[in-house]
């Protein structure tokens, strides 16, 4: 097997697993406090509304998509944990541009795009 | 880094890898659709583990890489605007436009921001009312509910300073696209799990069954493409051609009608050109007319900015797997991730890219592949 640099993946298709704490309503929209393996996040739930207190949900960009059971839920967080993902998706907005700012033009990992 | 062998369950990928090769008799070439499953089978080396003959064509499908130029460009005059500020995923920040990119544009001023998610920015116009809040809303079907439900929401809260500049491309036209191109190589499909997820996969069937071709809904996991690979060589072998769901701990046939519903009440399907790739009939969706008032490209003076893509660029080409990204003339010179022409080398997750960022191009056994394509394709 061929050795590949490390490397983070564009996360805008990733959607990941998180398991509802909380359920409230802003007036607006369906809230859960979503918690991704430690990390928990506001998550908007009007497209599951059949997600309660304790069930486990797949979020992509702050919304829920789709219901999914905690074993499936577990093995993808430590999937994604062991790729380095989660960090990379859970970041605050200080983090995402902090690493959009030090990423090169199209994110090739390690500047060999420029002596090539 | 992991590799694959070291991941949990091992012992299962190297089975379904030793299935594939019992059941492959001959050549084919599958696509996966989504680049984050381009991503995951090249870090896996999941390419490597299949039969000489299983070549992994990689699709169109980062929503970064295709958004047009002249889209870019358009983002680029909207963010550089007093007044406003301008919203988008962190993924949009380094994508080069003519001249320059968001992020430059914020070093001159520009009040550039990321959010996790558009609904941030819809706080951000409700918290700013004497600014113009725009997102900047790409994406495939997986990222539209988020934005359908900020532009409603906007709307429902009588926000007047926010607007979306959108940008969104819908999967099944593309695969359609590609299987109409002349000279197309792809024998079969790998869906994309999220995508699915919202849309379910109802509307491919008759795909399925116009073109003859499988098509396996499949995750991002490496065990779950692996999965995918199999079934779809395995209808290959037995001359079937049907929509598999590789996938059913997360998609289901129907997919989630609740987003399905306001999509619908918010978009509506239009022509969308693709970066590198042109105008694809049918691929996108604008704001509908009940929305349109949240149009970007409708609120600012922005309408006289044309930008013509790069005529050297192939990337259709190697998008319907007729050449491989190194047998196209700028692929490495005019064309590098720094200096990306079409949208299979904008992102990381685009062919060229990946081919470029892993140094694929360079292997014998790639370079006898990449013959091997050119001899058995079409040449316009």
């Amino acid at each position: 097997m061929v050795l590949l640099p490390e490397y983070k993946v564009v996360a805008m298709c990733l959607a990941i697993p998180g398991k509802v704490e909380e359920i409230s309503f802003n007036g607006l929209i369906r809230v859960g406090r979503v918690n991704f393996g430690g990390v928990v996040k506001n998550v908007c739930l009007d497209y599951v509304p059949e997600v309660e207190v304790g069930d486990y949900t797949i979020v992509h960009v702050g919304f829920a998509i789709s219901k999914i059971d905690e074993e499936t839920a577990k093995q993808t967080l430590e999937d994604f944990r062991t790729l380095g993902l989660l960090d990379e998706e859970l970041a605050s907005e200080e983090e995402a541009f902090a690493r959009a700012a030090k990423a090169p033009q199209s994110r090739c990992p390690d500047g060999s795009c420029e002596s090539k | 880094m992991k590799y694959l062998t070291e991941f949990r369950n091992g012992e299962i990928a190297r089975a379904m890898a030793r299935e594939i090769h019992s059941v492959a008799t001959r050549p084919w070439k599958i696509m996966e659709v989504c680049g984050g499953q381009t991503h995951s089978i090249i870090r896996n080396g999941i390419d490597q583990m299949l039969p000489v003959g299983i070549e992994m064509i990689h699709g169109p499908g980062c929503p970064v890489c295709v958004t047009p130029l002249e889209l870019i460009d358009k983002a680029l005059a909207i963010a550089a605007q007093p007044g406003v500020i301008f919203c988008s995923f962190g993924d949009m920040l380094r994508v080069p436009g003519t001249e320059q990119d968001l992020f430059q544009v914020k070093g001159a001023g520009g009040d550039v921001r990321v959010v996790y998610s558009p609904l941030d920015a819809v706080e951000l116009a409700a918290n700013n009312p004497d600014r113009e809040v725009v997102f900047f809303g790409v994406g495939f079907e997986t990222t539209a509910p988020a934005n359908a439900m900020s532009v409603h929401l906007a709307k429902r809260r009588g926000l007047k300073n926010f607007s979306v500049l959108v940008s969104h491309v819908l999967v099944p036209p593309a695969i359609e696209a590609i299987l109409q191109s002349p000279g197309n190589q792809v024998q079969g499909f790998l869906l994309a799990g999220h995508v699915c997820s919202v849309m379910g996969y109802w509307e491919y069937p008759p795909i399925a069954e116009k073109y003859g071709i499988p098509l396996v809904v499949t995750g991002f996991e490496p065990l779950d493409l692996l999965d995918g690979i199999r079934r779809a060589v395995i209808q290959l072998e037995a001359g079937r051609h049907e929509v598999e769901n590789a996938y059913s701990r997360v998609v289901t046939f129907e997919g989630n009608r609740a987003a399905q519903k306001l999509l619908s009440e918010v978009f509506e399907v239009s022509d969308r050109a693709w970066r590198g790739i042109g105008v694809i009939p049918k691929s996108g969706w604008k704001l509908s007319e009940a929305y349109r008032a949240f149009d970007a490209e409708e609120r600012f003076e922005i309408s006289g900015i044309h930008t013509e893509e790069s005529a050297l660029c192939r990337a259709g080409d190697v998008l319907r797997g007729a050449i491989k990204p190194a047998e196209c003339a700028a692929f490495g010179k005019e064309c590098t991730p720094r200096h990306p022409l079409g949208a299979t080398m904008v992102s990381s997750e685009g062919a060229c890219a990946a081919y470029f960022n892993y140094g694929r191009y360079l292997s014998a056994e790639d370079l006898a592949s990449a013959g091997s394509a050119l001899t058995g394709a079409a040449h316009e």
